[in-house]
């Protein structure tokens, strides 16, 4: 099962400078796919932009559970940036120490609304936790 | 701020209460109502950064600080090689030579008041800006490495500026020390189209006017004056300086314990000067700075070529182009003795006083312009360092306004249309694709640049030279 944008699975929480973000889901997989769907809202209205459609697989080896969410939210930064795109859809599996995922989304139009632009995710309040309803797991994006 | 920890030194300088077992000291420069409204966030980071092997002097946050991640924004600290010090991509931050380039020009106001909705336009159509706007170069690898090693020097060869200008560029444009070979690959995938790009969040181009100079004779030397028409332009190192700061901060962090560097926030990620890991991000950093000056370089020939047309008869050249996201080696004097020391400046601007050979020859007297640029709707300072910056701050100052309010709360008191009306309401034109972006930016989110730049004046770390008012803004 995928993640896509809403309330339940993606929020935000306050940072000075930059942007905190927060994605919650039943294992730790659906909670980074929460925060991944909380990071490209930044940059785009979930549904507004609607040109071509682009896809990205992603794979790294992380055994640290942290710092696998920096990774996933960094790689899925650089192959949106690669593609001109913004990612809408996330699907992330987990095997031991290695991490498989897929983001599908649409690459930008001339005139679409634009959010503001993520540079990446930092080690700042970074946590992946278990909840009384499953996962959250949650850093500051440098915007 | 809890002011119960900090001690007073003077009025603009206050050190950070420390155990008797803690031998490193931490500073905060600004008056007190700029220090009381600093998160407790502040300290906790600046404290962290004194914690860190070879510090040399204190760890210091800049008037304009503020929570940041690792390093506060605004924070500043030199470290020794030949004392175990450290080089921290936390430091540094993602946005690596983020930095202003300032343009005088020979246009008056009233030179620029019937033209300035259209040149709006203009600069919007012709300065790529905003998040996934590429511009208009497709570079390849070779052209990349070219750049990260050849800087602004690569742009001017490729047509974009003149090499006399360069003289007024940090380094002369070009750093040197990079090596395009500590850069990943994907940090190159990312910058293909983003050269000559403005990016996002609180990158702008802006045309100002110079409202007040407050020091005459280094007005003169800056060339200068009330009346003026500048451009600046707040940018940097586009995608590559962010990848290789993810990429960087992330195995730097998980190397610090085999470096036998206890971290007190991973966010400090870092590792000795003198380590090979060290060496490769000092390598890769720098490639960054490059790319940033470059970039810097090509936009302001673009805005050069949208104005000129508007105003054939009219010169830009660049007054200064200064970073504030950036990690420099630099001989300074202390306890009496010359070291060259690594200087983190996370937002914070380099700052030389008078007499300073790096500085170009028009304006050493007067020491080296410093530019703190404000929000889209109150104005930017340009400053000059000044001899006592040495002492206090390793020659450094403050680099914005600084925010005094989160993104997320801004986006709740503000709505981006509503606010570019008000502004253009008060003589100030801006033009965004981004309402998110705007209502973010908006200048009640951040302090008064007027206190911070009279707290850098009155700190010692720089002096006002000029206030500049924005009357076109191109944001990001």
């Amino acid at each position: 099962m995928s993640t896509s944008v809403n309330a339940r699975s993606a929020g935000y929480f306050e940072h000075a400078a930059d942007i905190g973000i927060i994605g919650r889901g039943l294992s730790v997989e659906a909670a980074f796919e929460g925060a991944a769907c909380a990071m490209f809202a930044i940059m785009a209205e979930p549904g507004r932009v609607a040109g071509e459609t682009i896809t990205a697989n992603i794979e790294f080896i992380e055994d640290d559970v942290e710092f696998a969410l920096v990774q996933w939210l960094n790689a899925l930064l650089a192959a949106a940036r690669e593609q001109r795109g913004v990612f809408t859809e996330f699907h992330l599996t987990r095997d031991g120490s290695r991490w498989r995922g897929a983001a599908h989304g649409a690459r930008w139009n001339a005139d679409d609304e634009l959010g503001t632009e993520v540079k990446g995710a930092t080690l700042t309040a970074l946590a992946v936790q278990p909840t009384a309803e499953g996962w959250e797991a949650r850093c500051v994006v440098d915007v | 701020m809890d002011m119960t920890r900090l001690e007073r030194i003077d009025d603009f300088c206050w050190r950070v209460k420390r155990p008797d077992t803690t031998r490193a000291e931490a500073r905060l420069y600004g008056d007190r109502a700029l220090v009381a409204a600093m998160d407790d966030k502040v300290l906790e980071q600046i404290g962290n950064v004194a914690q860190l092997p070879g510090l040399v002097g204190p760890a210091m946050a800049m008037p304009d600080a503020h929570w940041g991640y690792g390093f506060p924004i605004g924070g500043v600290a030199a470290f020794d090689p030949d004392q175990g010090g450290i080089i921290s991509a936390g430091g540094v931050g993602f946005d690596i030579s983020c930095g202003i380039r300032c343009l005088h020009t020979t246009l008056t106001l009233d030179d620029l008041l019937p033209k300035s909705e259209k040149l709006a336009d203009s600069l919007f159509r012709d300065i790529p800006a905003g998040v996934g706007v590429e511009g208009s170069l497709q570079l390849g690898d070779d052209d990349l490495d070219d750049i990260m090693t050849e800087g602004a020097q690569w742009a001017v060869r490729q047509g974009y500026g003149d090499g006399a200008e360069l003289e007024f560029v940090e380094e002369h444009g070009r750093i040197k020390g990079a090596v395009p070979d500590d850069v990943s690959k994907t940090a190159k995938k990312r910058q293909r189209g983003e050269m000559g790009t403005l990016g996002s969040g609180n990158h702008y181009l802006e045309v100002q006017v110079v409202e007040k100079v407050f020091d005459r004779a280094a007005a003169d030397a800056f060339g200068v004056r009330e009346g003026q028409i500048v451009v600046s332009i707040h940018c940097g190192s586009r995608g590559l300086g962010h990848q290789i700061g993810t990429e960087y901060l992330v195995s730097l962090a998980k190397a610090a314990g085999r470096l036998g560097i206890t971290l007190p926030d991973r966010e400090l990620a870092c590792a000795p000067i003198n380590s090979p890991e060290g060496q490769q991000y000092l390598g890769a950093m720098n490639a960054a700075i490059n790319v940033a000056l470059a970039n810097r370089q090509i936009l302001a020939h673009l805005a050069r070529r949208t104005i000129t047309h508007f105003f054939p008869q009219a010169r830009l050249d660049t007054l200064f182009d200064v970073s504030h996201n950036t990690c420099k080696v630099e001989n300074h004097e202390f306890e009496r003795k010359k070291r060259w020391l690594y200087v983190h400046r996370k937002g914070a601007t380099r700052a030389f006083g008078p007499g300073n050979p790096a500085i170009p020859l028009k304006y050493r007297e007067v020491g080296q312009p410093v530019i703190i640029g404000g929000s889209m709707g109150t104005g930017s300072y340009i400053l000059a360092g000044t001899k006592e910056s040495e002492t206090r701050a390793f020659s450094s100052a403050s680099h914005g306004a600084g925010r005094q309010m989160s993104r997320h709360a801004a986006l709740k008191l503000w709505h981006g249309r509503t606010l570019i009306d008000e502004l253009r309401a008060n003589g100030i034109l801006i033009r965004t694709r981004s309402m998110r972006g705007a209502a973010e930016e908006a200048p009640g989110a951040y302090k008064d640049v007027d206190a911070v730049a009279a707290a850098t004046e009155g700190a010692g770390l720089a002096k006002r030279v000029a206030f500049l008012r924005p009357k076109v803004c191109v944001k990001g």
